[in-house]
């Protein structure tokens, strides 16, 4: 995934994310797999860029969540962007753990997903090459308010009315 | 009823204004047609047998008269001039053009309508009681909450990707005619010791192939925490349903597999972070939700001689006494009536309704009712507020439009889903079956003597016809490309839920209506003074209706 948005802006991604199983890491900001990352993290690693993790929305975060946010970028990646999981998972980083990273969306979402991805607590999307981000950027303003209360709004509606 | 703020109207304008160019770029080839598809489906887009098919959300069932004014003029410009209501009080358009939907929605949006949420694997239209607000048993009145669960619920970012459709039911009233027991979440008005009104929460009901009436998780949940244990539920399923099988994906199926206590238990764990947040109801915007849905103002009458003008215009007059008896119904505030306008005649797909008829239906709501409609599960339409001197005249004016089918409650009055005639899913049709079972049962002393009698037909398992919950159910099944029809027995979608049984081996269509006759023989043979069918049904067992339909013991 060559492209990413962030804070409203297309960027370089000069992050590279590591499969599971991977036990070599190769220089540079890295995504690791978690079960890596808690390795990493008791071992405190001499490495040469920056270390971030991914998880799957299926994984169990209440155990590692302690451990989970004091990464620099945490990637939730979607195997299917119908699969919503993601979505619980990055409001509960947020609101519950107090996570306060960067947090990447990756693999399988859409660009029709932005909007509700951003109000779950994204701040940063990985696109591959053949997407124009800058256009798809824009589904990130489809809508200007909303009812609910979510990671970028703390205050319903009903009390703004 | 609800009326829409500069937030409602922006939102609504922007969800078409999104949908618009996500149909502009599907039609340019830049989005797949797996991407489009749940985009369209949370739009109300489906594309069925025939053509798309669109369905247009009717928040709780309620519609003032332009509103209806508006989905008649749509129909006659962008559909072929009739439309039809659903079992989950919706309605839907049966031939719009794809590349139109984006102006369909524009010009619902303009009458503060949307199709948000229609379809798809999102909470969809949450619906209740329709005489909610006027119903004499009635505990409180379930609009206000319903309200605010619909705003709750649009487009909710964390749950517009759900393992599978998630529908909410809200009773108010002691009789249930929300069957919110066969619900994703049914949520119950009820009265603590202490005299104060909560919700007795219910999950994982529902029809479908899995028919599972839903079970309590938490008996009194005070109101304004209503929103964070929704979210709360929702969550639990969001992370846990299964997400591999489509006929797993339910809710019902996780509450089942862990057991109703441990998904309490869940759900609770996970209340406990979120309750007191911000999601905290207070009683400003409870009382702002109360106040779209206070009483219009009625005119007092002479109840006594009221009831003697109608009772010497019944006298002279059959049909009309018929239409009183079957079709109007006594609400909370004296001298007026609720009415039930029938979209069952025979011969029409129940539920269909033309442009023309909704003009007149309009009319009759601003000439009778205080300018509101309201769709019914059981696909007819109800003026909530008429007077009851004006009733004759009502009765006269709807009568000539077609729309006065004096067979509510009835056989005639059934539940039927498009079927084989619309839907890609169907195994058999549905709507031919209805049409034969009211041509044979035309003789309306015999159908008023069947007294209450619910008949549903679904066209598959899928089971938007509600036959599991029919007094007598029926379901299309394919028998080696042949549509044959399975009957069950003893459904009930009120206060004492329950699923129908199969009667055994499934009927031909020419059989249909016959074995229904017999059905009915057996039970007018065997009740007991006053007893309907389905108490007869609850008394005497299904092996006596077995054995007259198979003509055997088995
Ligand atoms: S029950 Fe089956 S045939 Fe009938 S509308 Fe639903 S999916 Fe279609």
């Amino acid at each position: 995934m060559a492209q990413l948005l962030k804070q409203g802006q297309v960027t370089v991604n000069n992050w590279q994310t590591l499969d599971t199983g991977t036990t070599e890491l190769p220089s540079g900001n890295l995504l690791v797999p978690v079960e890596l990352w808690q390795q990493l993290s008791l071992g405190a690693e001499q490495h040469s860029g920056e270390i971030g993790l991914w998880l799957d929305g299926s994984e169990e975060i209440e155990q590692l969540a302690d451990l989970l946010i004091k990464a620099p970028v945490i990637g939730i990646r979607f195997s299917k962007f119908a699969d919503g999981r993601g979505f619980s998972m990055a409001r509960l980083l947020r609101e519950r753990y107090g996570y306060q990273g960067e947090l990447r969306a990756t693999g399988d979402f859409i660009r029709d997903q932005l909007y509700f991805l951003q109000r779950c607590g994204f701040t940063s999307y990985e696109f591959d090459d053949s997407v124009d981000v800058a256009e798809a950027s824009k589904s990130l303003n489809d809508f200007t308010d909303a009812y609910q209360v979510a990671v970028d709004q703390q205050v319903p509606l009903f009390k703004r009315r | 009823m609800y009326r829409y703020d500069q937030y409602d109207h922006k939102l609504v304008d922007e969800r078409v204004a999104q949908y618009r160019d996500q149909t502009q770029r599907y039609l340019a080839g830049e989005i797949s047609e797996e991407a489009f598809l749940p985009l369209r489906l949370q739009n109300g887009l489906y594309v069925q047998r025939l053509a798309p098919m669109l369905r247009i959300a009717v928040p709780y069932g309620l519609m003032s008269s332009q509103q209806v004014r508006k989905i008649a003029e749509i129909s006659r410009v962008y559909d072929k001039g009739y439309v039809h209501f659903t079992t989950r009080q919706n309605i839907q358009l049966n031939w719009p053009k794809l590349e139109e939907v984006p102006d369909i929605l524009a010009e619902l949006a303009s009458l503060e309508m949307h199709a948000i949420q229609t379809s798809g694997n999102c909470i969809r239209n949450t619906t209740t009681d329709q005489f909610a607000g006027v119903a004499p048993d009635e505990i409180e009145d379930p609009r206000p909450w319903c309200e605010i669960i619909r705003q709750w619920s649009t487009l909710h970012p964390e749950f517009a990707f759900l393992p599978r459709k998630f529908k909410i039911a809200v009773c108010g009233s002691e009789e249930d005619r929300a069957a919110f027991l066969l619900h994703d979440i049914g949520l119950q008005l009820v009265e603590n010791s202490e005299g104060d009104i909560g919700f007795h929460v219910f999950v994982g009901g529902g029809l479908g192939r899995t028919p599972v009436i839903a079970s309590s998780i938490r008996e009194f949940l005070p109101k304004q925490h209503l929103l964070s244990y929704l979210d709360a539920i929702l969550r639990v399923y969001n992370r846990y349903g299964n997400r591999d099988n489509k006929y797993k994906a339910r809710i019902k199926i996780l509450v089942k597999a862990w057991t109703p206590e441990v998904f309490a238990e869940r759900v609770e764990a996970e209340w406990a972070h979120l309750k007191d947040g911000p999601a905290t109801l207070d009683g400003t915007e409870i009382e702002r939700m109360k106040s779209f849905f206070t009483a219009p103002q009625y005119l007092s009458f002479d109840a006594g001689e009221t009831a003697a003008d109608l009772q010497s215009l019944a006298k002279d007059n059959r049909a009309f006494s018929r239409w009183l008896d079957r079709n109007v119904r006594s609400q909370k505030q004296p001298g007026y009536s609720s009415v039930t306008l029938s979209l069952k005649p025979a011969g029409v797909a129940p539920g269909d309704v033309t442009d023309v008829q909704l003009e007149t239906i309009a009319d009759l709501a601003d000439r009778f009712s205080f300018g509101e409609i309201r769709s019914t599960h059981n696909q007819n339409l109800v003026l909530a507020d008429v007077a009851q001197p004006e009733l004759f005249d009502l009765w006269q004016l709807a009568k000539s439009a077609g729309l006065a089918t004096p067979s509510i409650g009835t056989i005639n009055d059934m539940i039927c889903c498009p079927g084989g005639d619309y839907c890609s899913l169907a195994n058999a049709k549905s709507i031919p079956v209805a049409e034969a079972i009211q041509r044979k049962f035309d003789d309306l002393d015999y159908v008023y003597d069947l007294g209450d009698l619910e008949l549903n037909i679904s066209g598959c398992m899928n089971a938007c016809g509600h036959h599991h919950i029919g007094h007598i159910g029926i379901l299309g099944v394919d028998k080696k490309g042949e549509e044959w029809y399975q009957i069950q027995l003893g459904g009930s979608a009120n206060s004492n839920a329950a699923l129908g049984k199969v009667l055994g081996p499934s009927l031909s269509r020419q059989a249909v209506t016959d074995g229904i006759e017999k059905l009915l023989d057996v039970y007018v043979e065997n009740r007991l003074e006053q007893e309907s069918f389905l108490s007869t049904y609850q008394r005497i067992g299904i092996e006596k209706f077995k054995q007259r339909v198979y003509g055997t013991a088995s």
